[in-house]
C-alpha cells in the first residue's frame, strides 16, 4: 500500500526528455492561470453572495444594465493571456516536430495489438525499445490494421500511427531507466495492453546490447536482398541504363512528375511509388511499373526504404 | 393578469388523461414531458454503464468484466449519454416546453413536426437498444475508422442507423425552434428584449440544423464502407482514415455547444431571478452565444492535433480553439457582475447555477490545456480529456438541466419540491462531482490513457478516489429523483410565480393551461426588468 500511497501523492510525471521539462513549464503556467480565474470567480460568487443576500422579500434592487468599459476589459485581457499561451504553446509544438538532423532512425510498425520495432542495424523488438541516453532517436511509424498511437508520458511525446502512410515524431531521453510505452488511441480489445517499455540505456550498455543478440542483417542489407529478389534491380539499375529511375542518391531529393508537379522523395513517397506506382511518375520514365502491394508487408516496405536511403551517390551501399 | 384560483382548473395535464392523448399529443409542453421520461431512461441507461466502469476500474486488473465488455460498456456510455441524453436534454424538454410559452405563443410553428421528431428519437433509439441487446458495439462514441468500418466484429451498422436516425430528431427540432423564434414573438417581443434562454436556444438550434447533417452523412459513410466495402476511409481498399475525423469533429465539436449553450440560457435566467437583477451585459451575453455557435464549426481541428494533420493545420485550429474560449468567459464574467448588488436568495435553483459557474469555469479553462499545441500532445487520449469533457458536459451541462428542471419545476408540474432537500442534493453533487473527475485530471497528467480496461498500478489510489466519488456523484443524482417524484403527488401548489420572476413563462398560470395564455400578451419592457417589476405589470 505505501509504494502506491507516494506514487499517488507524486502529480508530476517523471521528466526523461529534453522537452518534457519544457511542455511541463507551460502545463504549470497554464494551472497557475486556471487557480488565478477559478479562484477569482469562485471568490467573487461568495462575497456577492454573502453581501448581497436577500434580507427581505420585498428588495428590488436597482438595475445595472452593463458596462463597456469592463466588457472591453473582460474581453482583451482574456484574450491577450490566450494569445501569449497559443504562441508558447505553438514555438514548444514546432520543436517537438521537428527532429534534429542527426537523430538516430527507428522504424515502428503497429498492430493489433503490439509494437513491433527495428533498428537501423537490424535488431528487431516486439513491445520494447531499447535507445541510448542523450541522443536524438527519430520514429518513423506505420500500422498494419488500425490507427494506434504512440505514447510515452515520461518524454512527453504522442504520435498517431496510421495504416497507409508514415508519420513520424523524436525524442532525446535524458535519463537512463525504463519508462511506459502506452497505445494511446483505442484500437480494438486489448488496447489497454498494447503497450511495453523503452529502455534508456548508457550508450556503453547500447552498444553491448545491440552486439549481443542474435545476429542481424542490418536493415538497408535486408532490402538489398529484397530489392534483388522482388526483381526491382532489372529496372531500376544504379547505372540509370534501365526502363525505371535510377534510385542512387535520390533519397531527400526533388524530383520532377510528368505532370509538371514536383515531389520530395521521402518515405511516404517511396511507399506510395511502391504500393501505387501510377500515382506520381517521374518525369520521362513510361508508367510501366506493377504494383507490389499485397506482395510486400509493412516491415519490408520500411526495409526497402532503408536500402533507398542509403544508396548514395557514389553508387554503394552503405550498411 | 391570472390570479388563478386553486382549484380544479383544466391546463394542460389534466384536460385528458388517456394514452391515446399523450401519444398524439402535438402539445409543446407534452411532447416536452415525453422526452424528459424517454431521455430519463437513458441517462439511467447510461450511468449505470459508467458505474460499472468505475467499479472495474478501482483495482488496476481486469477483475469485473472482460475487455471486450469493458468497452462495450465506455462504448454504449458514450453513446447513450452524447446522443440520447445530453443533446435532447435542454432543448426538447425545457426548450421544448419553455420556448413558446417566453415568447408568448401558443405552440411551436409545427406541432406535428414536434411530435415526428419525438417518435424519429424514438425510432432510433430502438436501433440502439436492440443494437445494445444482441451484443452491442465496441468502437467508442467516436466511432474512428479503419476500426469501425473494418475491423470491429460488433454491431456498427445497426448502432450507426440508430444514430442517423435519431439525428433528424435534433434536425427538425432545430428547424422548429428557428420558425418559432423568427416567426412566433409576441406583440412587442423585440430580438433585444427575448430572453436569453431564447438566444440560447436559438445559436442551439443553427448548429442542429447545419451540423447534423454532416454527422449523418459521415455515419452513413461508415456504414457503406463497412457494409458494401466502398473505399472511403480504410486504406486497404483505398480510403483516408483520417478524412473521418475531419468530418466526425466537423460536427461533434459544434455538438458540445448544442450539450453546454442551451445550459448558459438556463443559467443567465438563474443567476437574473436569484439576483432580482438584469443580467449585466445582456447583449454581450446574446451575442456570445452567436460567437460561439459561429466559431464553433471552425475549431474541429484541435482534436486531431497528433493525427497526422499538418502541422499548419493544427497551428490555425489551435488559434481559433484559444478564440472560441473567450465568448464563455465574457459569459462567466458577466453571471457574477449580475450578482452586484443584487438580492441573492440562495435556493436550489441558484445553488445549481453556482455549482454549474464553478465546474464551467474549470473545465473551459483546462480547455485551453488542450488548445494548447505542445501540452495537448501530452495529455491528448488521457483521462485528462475525459475530466475535461466532464466538467463541461456533467459540469455544465447536467448541472445547467437541473438548475433549470428546479426553477422550471412548480410551472411544468404546478407543485413544489421541498427546497431544503434540493439545495443537499446539489451540495452533494458537486462534492461528488469534483471527487469523481478531479483525480482524472493529475491521472491524465501522469500519463494513464482513456478507453484503458487494465492500468499500470502506480494510478491505483487515484482510481479508487474518483470510484469513491461516483459513489456520492450517484447518490446525488438519485436523490432529485425521489423527491421530485414525491412533489408530484405531495408538493405544495407551487402558484403562478413562486420565486418572484420576470418572463412571459411566469404570467400564466402553473401548470399553464394547454394553449399558454389566455390572450397573448403584449410586451412593453426588456427581459429581467425585476427592479419595475409587480404583479402583472409586465402584460
Amino acid at each position: 500500500m505505501w509504494p502506491q500511497v507516494t506514487q499517488a501523492l507524486r502529480l508530476v510525471p517523471e521528466q526523461a526528455s529534453t522537452v518534457a521539462g519544457q511542455v511541463d513549464a507551460l502545463f504549470l503556467f497554464l494551472v497557475a492561470i486556471t487557480v488565478f480565474f477559478t479562484g477569482l470567480i469562485f471568490l467573487l460568487v461568495v462575497v456577492f453572495a454573502l453581501k448581497y443576500r436577500r434580507r427581505s422579500d420585498d428588495e428590488r434592487p436597482k438595475a445595472i444594465h452593463g458596462s463597456l468599459v469592463l466588457e472591453a476589459f473582460w474581453t482583451v485581457v482574456p484574450l491577450g493571456i490566450a494569445l501569449a499561451i497559443f504562441v508558447w504553446g505553438t514555438y514548444l509544438y514546432y520543436v517537438i516536430s521537428r527532429p534534429p538532423a542527426a537523430a538516430m532512425e527507428i522504424y515502428v510498425v503497429g498492430k493489433q495489438w503490439m509494437w513491433k520495432l527495428q533498428h537501423p542495424t537490424g535488431q528487431r523488438e516486439i513491445n520494447e525499445l531499447h535507445v541510448p541516453v542523450n541522443r536524438p532517436v527519430r520514429l518513423t511509424m506505420t500500422s498494419e490494421d488500425v490507427i494506434h498511437s504512440f505514447y510515452v508520458p515520461a518524454f512527453r511525446i504522442k504520435a498517431d500511427v496510421v495504416p497507409g502512410k508514415y508519420t513520424s515524431t523524436w525524442f532525446e531521453a535524458t535519463k537512463t531507466g525504463e519508462y511506459h510505452l502506452f497505445c494511446a488511441e483505442y484500437c480494438g480489445t486489448s488496447h489497454a495492453v498494447m503497450g511495453g517499455r523503452i529502455v534508456v540505456m548508457e550508450p556503453a550498455e547500447y552498444e553491448r546490447w545491440l552486439t549481443g543478440g542474435a545476429s542481424a542483417e542490418s536493415l538497408p542489407a535486408a532490402g538489398e536482398a529484397l530489392f534483388a529478389r522482388l526483381a526491382c534491380n532489372t529496372c531500376h539499375k544504379s547505372d540509370g541504363s534501365g526502363r525505371g529511375p535510377s534510385l542512387v542518391g535520390k533519397f531527400g531529393k526533388t524530383e520532377r512528375l510528368a505532370s509538371g508537379e514536383t515531389v520530395v522523395v521521402d518515405e511516404s513517397y517511396v511507399r506510395e511509388s511502391i504500393l501505387n506506382p501510377q500515382a506520381k511518375i517521374t518525369t520521362g520514365y513510361p508508367p510501366i511499373m506493377p504494383t507490389f502491394k499485397g506482395l510486400v508487408t509493412e516491415d519490408q516496405l520500411l526495409q526497402l526504404i532503408a536500402y533507398i536511403k542509403s544508396l548514395k551517390m557514389d553508387g554503394q551501399a552503405k550498411p | 393578469m391570472s390570479d388563478a384560483p386553486h382549484e380544479p382548473r383544466q391546463h394542460y395535464l389534466n384536460c385528458d388523461y388517456s394514452v391515446r392523448s399523450w401519444l398524439l399529443t402535438t402539445d409543446h409542453k407534452r411532447i416536452g414531458i415525453l422526452y424528459l421520461v424517454s431521455i430519463s431512461a437513458f441517462f439511467v441507461l447510461g450511468g449505470v454503464m459508467a458505474g460499472l466502469l468505475r467499479l472495474e476500474l478501482l483495482t488496476p486488473h481486469g477483475d469485473l468484466v472482460q475487455a471486450e465488455t469493458y468497452n462495450k460498456f465506455f462504448t454504449m456510455h458514450g453513446i447513450t449519454m452524447i446522443f440520447f441524453f445530453l443533446i435532447p436534454s435542454i432543448p426538447a424538454v425545457l426548450g421544448n416546453f419553455l420556448v413558446p410559452i417566453m415568447i408568448g405563443a401558443r405552440d411551436l410553428a409545427f406541432p406535428k413536426i414536434n411530435l415526428l421528431s419525438w417518435y424519429v428519437y424514438t425510432l432510433g433509439a430502438a436501433f440502439t437498444v436492440v443494437a445494445m441487446v444482441t451484443g452491442g458495439v465496441d468502437t467508442g462514441w467516436t466511432f474512428y475508422t479503419p476500426y469501425s468500418s473494418t475491423y470491429a466484429n460488433t454491431n456498427v451498422i445497426l448502432t450507426a442507423l440508430g444514430v442517423f436516425i435519431t439525428g433528424f430528431s435534433s434536425i427538425l427540432t432545430g428547424l422548429n425552434f428557428v420558425v418559432t423564434i423568427h416567426k412566433m414573438r409576441a406583440p412587442g417581443l423585440t430580438w433585444f428584449r427575448l430572453p436569453l434562454f431564447i438566444w440560447a436556444h436559438y445559436a442551439t438550434a443553427l448548429i442542429m440544423l447545419l451540423g447534423t447533417p454532416v454527422v449523418a452523412i459521415t455515419i452513413l459513410l461508415v456504414a457503406l464502407e463497412r457494409g458494401l466495402g466502398i473505399g472511403i476511409f480504410d486504406p486497404a481498399i483505398g480510403g483516408d482514415p483520417v478524412l473521418f475525423q475531419h468530418l466526425f469533429w466537423f460536427y461533434s465539436h459544434p455538438a458540445v455547444y448544442i450539450m453546454i449553450l442551451p445550459s448558459m440560457g438556463v443559467m443567465s435566467e438563474l443567476v437574473a431571478c436569484f439576483s432580482r437583477k438584469r443580467v449585466f451585459g445582456y447583449a454581450f451575453v446574446a451575442g456570445s452565444s452567436m460567437a460561439i455557435a459561429v466559431l464553433g464549426f471552425l475549431v474541429w481541428g484541435h482534436h486531431m492535433f497528433v493525427s497526422s494533420q499538418s502541422m499548419y493545420a493544427g497551428i490555425i485550429f489551435s488559434l481559433l480553439s484559444f478564440l472560441v474560449a473567450i465568448p464563455s468567459a465574457v459569459k462567466v464574467f458577466n453571471w457574477t457582475a449580475t450578482m452586484y448588488k443584487g438580492s441573492i436568495s440562495l435556493q436550489t435553483p441558484m445553488l445549481y447555477a453556482f455549482g454549474f459557474v464553478g465546474l464551467f469555469t474549470i473545465g473551459g479553462l483546462t480547455g485551453l490545456f488542450l488548445a494548447t499545441l505542445a501540452v495537448d500532445v501530452h495529455v491528448h487520449d488521457t483521462y485528462f480529456v475525459v475530466a475535461h469533457f466532464h466538467y463541461i458536459m456533467v459540469g455544465g451541462a447536467i448541472m445547467g438541466f437541473l438548475g433549470g428542471l428546479h426553477f422550471w419545476w412548480p410551472k411544468i408540474t404546478g407543485r413544489m419540491y421541498p427546497d431544503a432537500w434540493g439545495r443537499l442534493a446539489a451540495v452533494i453533487l458537486f462534492v461528488g462531482f469534483n471527487m469523481t473527475f478531479f483525480p482524472q485530471f493529475v491521472l491524465g497528467f501522469l500519463g494513464m490513457p482513456r478507453r484503458y480496461h487494465v492500468y499500470p498500478p502506480e494510478f491505483q489510489m487515484l482510481n479508487v478516489l474518483s470510484t469513491a466519488g461516483a459513489v456520492i456523484l450517484g447518490l446525488g443524482y438519485v436523490l432529485p429523483a425521489l423527491y421530485l417524484a414525491w412533489s408530484i403527488f405531495k408538493g405544495k401548489p407551487a402558484g403562478d410565480n413562486p420565486w418572484g420572476a420576470t418572463g412571459l413563462e411566469w404570467h400564466t398560470p402553473s401548470p399553464p393551461p394547454t394553449f399558454n395564455f389566455e390572450q397573448t400578451p403584449v410586451v412593453r419592457e426588456e427581459a429581467y426588468a425585476y427592479d419595475s417589476q409587480l404583479e402583472g405589470h409586465r402584460v
